[in-house]
């Protein structure tokens, strides 16, 4: 269909938005300030597992401005079904219901809330709480616990994160007999997303007992439903604002505990509350599973892939099975016959983890990717020679063809950009001002999804067009590409475009997540505006019917906000026209895009990519630099090349903070993390990151989508810590195995020069 | 955070007297470790006496007998970036420079980085023993994660570590602290303020309540030719050392004539070692020279779980970092 000519579509344009951030006209879900607000503070659990025996809340109480404390003990009734409690993004299992006994579940769990008059008042309150416990001995730590490592459960989200394969062939055999092997054991720890706005809920009780709810999501109807359903109230009642946020990375695919305490202390005491969440609380939720991964791979001589084997155990709580695609992606893109995958979970004493940025890809490319780096030494072939050897031209674990798979192409540019052919493949061999210098590689994929969602497409007679829909914008750029998709279709200048989003009001949108955001609602907006469209054209028929009247769609055009017949100015009808002559003052066409379904199941549909990486090694004290960095994307088309470059340059940075920086450190002994504030949960800062370039490689792809766009959130981090791992390899002849790659690994069992 | 009488002192006088008069007050200047304590419930003063007014302490000005005043009230960043400082003690501007981040130099003033508390995790963690926070409730770092704690002079009550870099150089200077009371004015010799935890690791240092620092003293020996900071740490910036050294030589003749060599990030202070100052001197500035005073510096290191590899660390740094200041300026 070529009807729509995409004139903003694949430009770099500003962020639409951008002004509103930076003038700090954006407001976050803990700025809104309304009369009579009370402040409402969270109390945590200092125990990991037991029960609370006790609670003081009498001296708080006293303080005058304290207007009441929540405990289990006096907590409202809520909805006593646990299926109540589950949101669009909940594991199988039973889910965190805040203050709902006298159990600890987790360290960090809220056990309280204090409500008072000002933040300080509540916060010095909090204080004053005393809390008798009976502790329980417990158990967080995953590599120490493996025995009890079993198959996660299936629920709902078991749809969108399938368990591995069934195995083929026979693994273990064709690794004893291959001539080159590779193995590894790998390991990470908890990571937290600690995105800097920080969780927070306004609840503003309005006089009909309506509640308008300001709070930080990555989808308003997400905490809509879960607001509605845990508090019996109806939909219509509830609605959920959250038009920016300040970074999530996933943190915000689940209500988090202080949406619910903020919508309780508003009910129970008919005023209007904020809750917000400190840093340190913002390490007592969801978060990246620590995990443990084996890999066996094994070759023929001239580096033929004979045999796949990868397990992985990873961390969740006791209360829910968290789960995630962390082993499926080797046998996807490499070609083996004999395969076993393997994954399992490993329940403790912990808060159910989350989706986190790249979620299990960036866990499984891991060990995939290294022990492939492995492997092509083990085979002398340079790792890129190894993967084109290996190059798989359709999805071997599933049988189904790409739809398509510029990752060649990708290979090539980035290994041409980054001067990949003047490396000395010998580890040790390549240094510059006394430091090893190390080149190393790695290939990325995550999958392309599309679900269901709604838009709608206003137009005034002022020529002003509103898009909207319920999605979310956490930093991504979905304000812009989506006003760019909405001003071609409509064959309107950008400037009298406007795309909303983040309101429960608006037009039923998934979560925003898993890069499936510019597909799923890309879509939904084209649908809306060729809804607007056939309405706007039907309107035209009854105001110029001699013209008009007979044509098809393909004979008209919209350009330059008129309706024309295609390649003649004459008889043009200005869009404002149209809607004027319906004697309203504005036509709307609200509609649902559904994923071809039947068509798309046929294919792999993924993105791919190559990173290629330089690292500085001062191997004596231990030091290791990114000095230089190559991505090359391959993911559809491109909307808008600067939004999507900075969502690119975001995964690198990531992925070097993953392999070289991040770790969410955890004393077992209290089951508490340690490290849960920005000075020492340590992420890179602007002097660890040099050189860093982004290509996007063209691809063509009719069957993901119309718009042909595959989503990049997640596929600039994924192959970045295998690269990464690989280039330190290369400069020091060392493997290391588990992340991050921290100074006194480097430093340890020094080869001193000479 | 705990309710706090919040006063103002217009000048030293006034600030000791309103301390002294204020037996659970604390002294405020740019308040980037205050602060946080205080929001992290670990200090709790019912008073915090404001004395950034006090415009006399904040300036950096030359001594009679040579050498240069620091203000306790000049900011990190203004003292790093003085022409005098950098010029006459680069050592002390690089060392300044390595610490915490551009905004927080900003704020900090440099009395205030002498007062600054261990960035232990424990020491912050209410939930969690601490004898220095909580006398006598024990230590949690010496059984638990301690990657980043003490391999120097630590004892079985604490094994912190003293965090600031700019203190490093300071030791390594002799520079002099100036200190008023109601009772008159004192001078401490640098290496003499800060103190090892022993069985009181409460008391980071040997000012008492009621005194107020009013300047630091540089003295008149500069090493402004062979003099280096490194710092080693988990990344470029806004990290604390996992071990720094701060170098500076006077050397004539091909021979090292006096030396300097304080540690950071592995004690409960700066460290100096003056047995291996001593051994370098007469000796010629290289590796073997450097080698034995990182053994010596380093003899009676004591490593624990997870901190084992600062011993490693310390002494490879101690000779990479005596090279550079060596071979600097040559």
């Amino acid at each position: 269909m070529s009807i729509i000519e995409r004139k903003y579509f694949g430009q770099a344009l500003n962020r639409v938005d951008g002004y509103a951030k930076v003038t700090g006209e954006a407001k976050y879900a803990a700025e809104f300030n309304v009369p009579e607000l009370l402040y409402g503070y969270i109390i945590n659990s200092t125990i990991t597992r037991g029960e609370i025996k006790s609670i003081e809340t009498e001296t708080a109480l006293d303080i005058e401005g304290v207007v009441e404390i929540f405990t289990y003990q006096n907590r409202p009734d809520t909805a006593w079904l646990d299926l109540k409690y589950s949101d669009m993004d909940a594991p199988p299992g039973v889910p965190f219901k805040p203050l709902h006994n006298n159990k600890i579940r987790f360290n960090g769990q809220p056990i309280a809330l204090v409500v008072a008059e000002s933040f300080e008042l509540a916060r010095y309150a909090a204080t004053l709480v005393k809390f008798v416990y009976e502790i329980d001995l417990h158990e967080t730590e995953l590599q120490t616990n493996l025995t009890s490592a079993r198959k996660p459960k299936k629920g709902l989200a078991s749809i969108l994160k399938p368990g591995p394969p069934k195995a083929k062939g026979n693994a273990e055999e064709a690794f004893n007999n291959a001539l080159l092997k590779a193995s590894g054991k790998f390991v990470h720890g908890m990571e937290h997303h600690n995105p800097i706005e920080m969780f927070a809920s306004t609840v503003v009780y309005g006089k009909d007992g309506k509640l308008k709810i300001y709070d930080k999501t990555q989808g308003a109807i997400n905490s809509q439903l879960y607001v509605a359903n845990v508090f019996g109230k109806a939909y219509k009642n509830i609605r959920v604002i959250s038009h920016f946020v300040g970074g999530a990375f996933g943190s915000g695919l689940r209500p988090q505990y202080q949406l619910f305490l903020a919508v309780m202390a508003s009910l129970a005491l008919k005023r209007s509350v904020r809750v917000s969440m400190n840093r340190h609380q913002m390490f007592t939720f969801g978060h990246r599973p620590a995990t443990v991964q084996n890999t066996r791979f094994s070759s023929d001589k001239d580096g033929m892939i004979q045999s796949l084997y990868h397990d992985a155990a990873g961390e969740t709580s006791r209360f829910e099975d968290y789960s995630e695609i962390v082993v499926n992606w080797s046998n996807m893109i490499y070609p083996s016959e004999n395969v076993e995958l393997g994954y399992k979970l490993v329940p403790l004493d912990v808060a159910s983890p989350l989706d986190m940025r790249a979620p299990g890809g960036v866990t499984g490319l891991h060990p995939i990717e290294c022990t492939i780096d492995m492997l092509a030494y083990e085979a002398r072939i340079d790792p890129v020679k190894f993967r084109l050897i290996n190059y798989s031209s359709f999805d071997n674990s599933s049988g189904k063809p790409w739809s398509s798979k510029e990752l060649k192409e990708c290979f090539r540019q980035a290994a041409k950009k980054f001067g990949w052919e003047k490396r000395n493949a010998d580890p040790r061999s390549m240094t510059r001002e006394g430091k090893l210098i190390g080149w190393g590689m790695a290939a990325g994929i995550w999958e392309a999804l599309q679900l269901p969602a709604r838009a709608e497409a206003l137009l005034k007679t002022d020529g002003k067009l509103i898009v909207s829909s319920a999605t979310a914008d956490i930093g991504t750029g979905t304000y812009t590409i989506m006003t760019q998709i909405a001003a071609d279709c409509m064959g309107m200048d950008i400037a009298d475009v406007e795309f909303r989003l983040g309101d429960s009001d608006m037009p039923v949108a998934p979560i925003q997540g898993g890069s499936l955001t510019s597909a799923t609602i890309g879509m939904a907006v084209q649908t809306a505006c060729l809804g607007l469209q056939t309405a706007l054209i039907k309107q035209a028929k009854k105001i110029k019917p001699e013209q008009f009247r007979g044509k098809n769609r393909e004979d008209l055009e919209f350009m330059g906000g008129n309706l024309r017949i295609r390649g003649s100015s004459d008889h043009a009808l200005s869009l404002p026209e149209i809607v004027s002559s319906t004697g309203k003052k504005e036509m709307i066409c609200r509609n649902t895009s559904l994923p071809r379904v039947l068509k798309q199941r046929k294919y792999n549909r993924s993105a791919h990519s190559a990173v290629f990486v330089e690292v500085e090694v001062d191997e004596e004290l231990g030091l290791a630099k990114v000095s230089r960095m190559v991505s090359a994307i391959a993911a559809g088309k491109i909307i808008n090349p600067k939004t999507a470059r900075s969502q690119i340059l975001g995964g690198m940075v990531w992925g070097i903070s993953k392999a070289l920086h991040e770790e969410s450190i955890m004393d077992h002994r209290f089951g508490r993390i340690i490290n849960s504030n920005l000075g020492e949960y340590h992420i890179p800062v602007n002097a660890d990151i040099n050189e860093l370039e982004v290509i996007f490689v063209n691809e063509e792809d009719t069957i993901v989508n119309d718009l042909q766009i595959k989503g990049i959130g997640e596929i600039g981090m994924v192959g970045v810590p295998p690269a990464i791992a690989n280039a330190i390899f290369h400069a020091t002849g060392r493997r290391f195995y588990d992340l991050p790659i921290k100074l006194d690994k480097i430093m340890a069992e020094p080869r001193m020069k000479g | 955070m705990v309710p706090f009488n919040y006063l103002i002192a217009k000048d030293a006088d006034e600030a000791v007297a309103l301390s002294i008069r204020n037996i659970k007050s604390k002294l405020i200047a740019g308040g980037t470790n205050l602060i946080d304590l205080m929001k992290e419930n670990v200090s709790k003063p019912d008073t915090v006496i404001d004395i950034n007014k006090i415009d006399s302490l904040s300036a950096i000005t030359e001594l009679s007998e040579g050498g240069l005043r620091l203000g306790a009230l000049a900011k990190n960043a203004d003292t790093a970036y003085d022409n005098r400082v950098q010029k006459r003690y680069p050592l002390l501007s690089d060392a300044i420079l390595a610490g915490a981040s551009a905004q927080l130099r900003n704020m900090a003033s440099n009395g205030g980085n002498l007062l600054q508390r261990t960035r232990c995790y424990y020491f912050y963690d209410t939930a969690t023993p601490c004898n220095k926070r909580d006398p006598g409730t024990g230590c949690s770092a010496r059984g638990g994660y301690n990657r980043i704690h003490a391999i120097l002079g630590a004892s079985e009550s604490c094994i912190a570590v003293f965090p600031s870099d700019m203190c490093v150089a300071l030791s390594a200077l002799d520079a002099r602290i100036n200190i008023q009371s109601t009772f008159g004015c004192r001078v401490i010799d640098f290496r003499d303020f800060h103190r090892l935890p022993g069985d009181s690791p409460e008391l980071d240092n040997h000012l008492q309540h009621g005194e107020l620092i009013t300047s630091i003293d540089l003295p008149n020996e500069s090493f402004d030719l062979n003099h280096s900071y490194l710092k080693l740490r988990d990344r470029s910036s806004y990290a604390f050392a996992l071990v720094s050294v701060a170098t500076a030589f006077k050397i004539e003749d091909g021979l090292i004539m006096d030396a300097r060599l304080a540690l950071g990030g592995v004690a409960h202070k700066p460290w100096r070692n003056t047995e291996a100052e001593d051994y370098m001197k007469g000796k010629a500035p290289n590796v073997q020279t450097f080698a034995e005073a990182s053994k010596i510096n380093l003899s009676d290191a004591k490593g624990y779980e997870h901190n084992r590899f600062k011993i490693e660390l310390a002494k490879r740094a101690i000779i990479r970092n005596c090279l550079t200041a060596a071979n600097k300026n040559s």
